[in-house]
């Protein structure tokens, strides 16, 4: 440990302490991917962590390929060192009907209220109602002290936390602010009472400075032009932006001038040609002549890419990358992942 | 400049025999008067819809293209960066025969012009008002694809054009867009909504018998009494727009049927959108829509010429001789990215191939992935290019 604590400065190190890490990005940039690879990184060295889902997809069972998870906090991975990680696949209606009994003891009304369709209706004409209810699990977690499972209000405020830290899968940048802003979302609909009182509690969860929201992205312009709008809109919201993870990297394949030149006007045919003669493959003219244009379409992404990624730096977050795997992502790859992650300097 | 597959986006039919989706020839057909794009999320739908209506007005048509949420720069490009819910004139390139207009869907605006239109303006201003309709209007699931049908009704309605393309909001599934406008309407007439709605001393509670109170004391517990007085005024004022809606949705689904109507399904050669893709046709065929074919969008066809025959196994160990000898880095980068092209490729051609023997007379074109985004229009007009290249006709 204390190697790393002296050691030079990592990008992942601004995670340190922090207790509730959200994880957006476009869809399919790898949030679900990079949230259970981030949740076994804070795990290491005895770490206790719950990754929690939380748009009913079953994104981390598919995953893990595991069958469905049920709405159940579960030990799934343990991490060397003896840190492990519980999963919990949230979904509206359980909570709600969890909440009811919670802080009610009604639970018969919540049954009625289920037969009703009424669960349906808060999850489809207010929407801020179901995602008050997402978000209250995952903050209720994060806020949980050891030996009260279940009523926070009845632990012991100076008991241990019950878990460490806790990464949320969370929804894809397109709807991150308005899903994190339960706050106004419900002031339209219920200006008091307690569903209100419940969303002031979780807001001030997603606004302490121990919470921040991660943004996967990949090395092109739309998941970037996101990265950059959904920090901005969080920031007004008054959340923290915590690190930009850039994922599927693919190292290039041709040094700086190479690349140049193929960019812009196309590979050196003689040299491609005088190589392939070499390797002694049939037809080295042709086959220069032929394979040019993938040279070239290489060249160009690179420079996309670069230029995406030094625009990304600018953001001023701290930066991370991740590699693309071939062949997907495995449970090898999944400790892979959270490999590189430890390495950039991710930690509690 | 360096001709190959990468730079010019030229696509290709694949040579299983399959038929090839003539984009020309229906673009040229002046009995086509709605194309209408659809597939699941980020495949290329705005991009398709905008590069088959740039391609129709230089081949001489008037279309006016509805697009949903366009990346900036594409709709910067198209001069519809404003969402202002009117089709605007696109400045084209030189030669074109026809002329091309744009918009950008607004839902919500769309939303409260039809209720300004079937309410009376006291009613509209209370609806406008309600807290709920703020919420249905904008960011009911399903409320997009609803206003992208209502807006193509108006368009149609209107005569102005020759040629409607309409792109479809971004969803997780391509079959929402023809599920979620239903479900709009189930849920506004849901047994819930009118039994929350219902004044207490009216039929609906005594129907639902011993209990009730429990139940309405609990939602009025959690929620406060304010969101049920809401919400009741809310269904009172929604309903007699109501049925207006209903009425307008199914005259607009029954447009889709004609047979002035195209659908493009759009995919990408991944396994979820090839999938999705087939859902789609089957369902479009289901519902007796008239399909035009699948594009099969960024794809990664083989360099013409010599490299088409090297296999991915010689590319490699040519390429490991030459790293071994520490000699020639550019052509072993060559020969590695080929390598990774083929294995790319055969993964591709076994989608397409599953596709089309599932479904033998469907008709596909390809469109090769461009080494950038497509941002403007010359990047448009090499989609249309390609496109029309796949039939051969260019
Ligand atoms: N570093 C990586 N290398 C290779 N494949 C990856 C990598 N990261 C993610 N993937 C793959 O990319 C796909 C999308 O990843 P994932 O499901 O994590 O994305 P997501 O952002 O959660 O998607 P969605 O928006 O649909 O929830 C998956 O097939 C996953 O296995
Ligand atoms: N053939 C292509 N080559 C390269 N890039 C492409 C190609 N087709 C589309 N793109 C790029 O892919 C991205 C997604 O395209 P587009 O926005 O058209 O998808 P969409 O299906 O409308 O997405 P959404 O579901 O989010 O509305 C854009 O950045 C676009 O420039
Ligand atoms: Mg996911
Ligand atoms: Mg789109």
């Amino acid at each position: 440990m204390s190697d790393r604590e002296h050691g030079p400065q990592h990008p992942g190190d601004a995670c340190a302490g922090a207790r509730l890490h959200i994880v957006t990005g476009k869809g399919g940039t790898g949030k679900t991917t990079i949230a259970a690879a981030l949740a076994q990184a804070l795990a290491a060295d005895g770490g206790r962590v719950l990754l929690v889902e939380v748009e009913g997809r079953q994104g981390v069972a598919t995953l893990l390929g595991s069958p469905p998870l049920p709405y159940e906090e579960r030990e799934m991975l343990s991490v060397p060192g003896g840190g492990s990680v519980s999963v919990l696949a949230a979904d509206a209606e359980a909570a709600l009907l969890e909440y009811l009994e919670m802080f009610y003891g009604m639970r018969r009304a919540g049954q009625a209220l289920n037969r009703l369709g009424a669960v349906d209706f808060a999850t489809t004409i207010a929407p801020g109602l179901r995602d008050v209810l997402l978000t209250g699990k995952a903050t209720e977690a994060v806020r949980r002290r050891r030996g009260a499972r279940r009523r926070p209000s009845a632990a012991d405020p100076s008991a241990p936390f019950h878990y460490d830290a806790v990464v949320m899968d969370a929804p894809p940048t397109g709807r991150i602010s308005q899903f994190l802003n339960v706050n106004s979302e419900v002031a339209g609909l219920a200006r008091v009472g307690p569903i209100r009182n419940h969303a002031d509690k979780v807001m001030e969860v997603i606004r302490s400075d121990r919470t921040l929201v991660h943004f996967v992205t990949l090395l092109e312009e739309m998941p970037a032009q996101e990265t950059r709008d959904g920090i901005a809109e969080i920031s007004e919201l008054g959340l923290a932006a915590g690190m930009v993870l850039v994922n599927m990297a693919r190292p290039p394949l041709l040094d700086d001038a190479s690349l140049e030149a193929a960019a812009s006007g196309g590979p050196d045919l003689d040299a491609l040609a005088a190589g392939f003669g070499e390797a002694r493959v049939e037809n080295p003219r042709e086959l220069a002549a032929s394979l040019a244009g993938e040279v070239r379409g290489h060249a160009l992404r690179v420079r996309l890419e670069r230029r995406v990624r030094s625009d990304l730096e600018d953001l001023g977050r701290p930066l991370l990358e991740l590699p693309l795997l071939a062949g997907g992502v495995d449970r090898a790859a999944l400790d892979e992942l959270t490999r590189r992650l430890a390495e950039q300097g991710v930690r509690r | 400049m360096n001709p190959g597959p990468e730079d010019d986006g030229r696509a290709n039919r694949g040579g299983t025999g399959a038929k090839a989706l003539d984009t020309d020839a229906l673009l040229d057909d002046p009995g086509t008067r709605i194309i209408v794009c659809c597939g699941a999320g980020g495949v290329g739908k705005t991009t398709t819809a905008a590069a088959l209506g740039l391609r129709a007005a230089e081949r001489g048509r008037h279309p006016v293209v509805i697009t949903v949420d366009p990346a900036r720069r594409l709709a910067q490009s198209m001069g519809v960066e404003a969402l202002d819910n009117t089709p605007r004139p696109v400045p084209l390139p030189e030669g074109a025969r026809g002329s091309m207009h744009a918009m950008m869907l607004d839902m919500k605006r769309t939303f409260d012009e039809v209720v300004e239109e079937h309410a009376d303006p006291e009613r509209a201003r209370q609806i406008l008002a309600n807290p709920f309709y703020q919420t249905l209007s904008t960011s009911f699931s399903g409320t997009q694809e609803y206003m992208a049908m209502e807006k193509l009704g108006q368009l149609r309605q209107s005569g102005d054009w020759d040629l409607i393309v309409v792109d479809t909001p971004p969803s997780r599934s391509a079959l929402d867009f023809l599920d979620a406008p239903e479900r709009l309407g189930r849920f506004l007439d849901g047994r819930l909504i009118r039994f929350l709605s219902a004044p207490a001393s009216t039929g609906a509670f005594r129907l639902l018998g011993a209990g009730f109170n429990l139940v309405t004391s609990t939602i009025g517990r959690i929620v406060g009494k304010q969101f049920l007085d809401d919400l009741r005024s809310f269904v009172s004022a929604f309903d007699t727009v109501f049925g207006g809606f209903q009425k307008r949705a199914e005259r607009t689904y029954r447009l889709l049927r004609t047979p002035g109507t195209a659908f493009v399904v759009v995919a990408v050669p991944d396994t979820d959108a090839m999938r999705e893709a087939s859902y789609f046709v089957d369902r479009l065929a289901g519902d007796a829509m008239p399909l035009a074919g699948v594009v099969v969008n960024r794809t990664h066809p083989l360099p013409e010429g010599a490299g088409s025959s090297l296999g991915a196994a010689d590319a490699e160990s040519a390429a490991a001789s030459l790293e071994e000898g520490g000699v020639h880095p550019l052509a072993s980068a060559a020969l590695r990215l080929h390598a990774e092209r083929v294995r790319v490729r055969g993964r591709e051609v076994g989608l397409r191939d599953a596709l089309l023997s599932s479904h033998p007379d469907l008709r596909v074109a390809e469109v090769a992935a461009l080494p950038e985004d497509v941002h403007d229009l010359e990047g448009l007009r090499r989609i249309g290019g390609a496109l029309a290249a796949a039939a051969g006709g260019r």
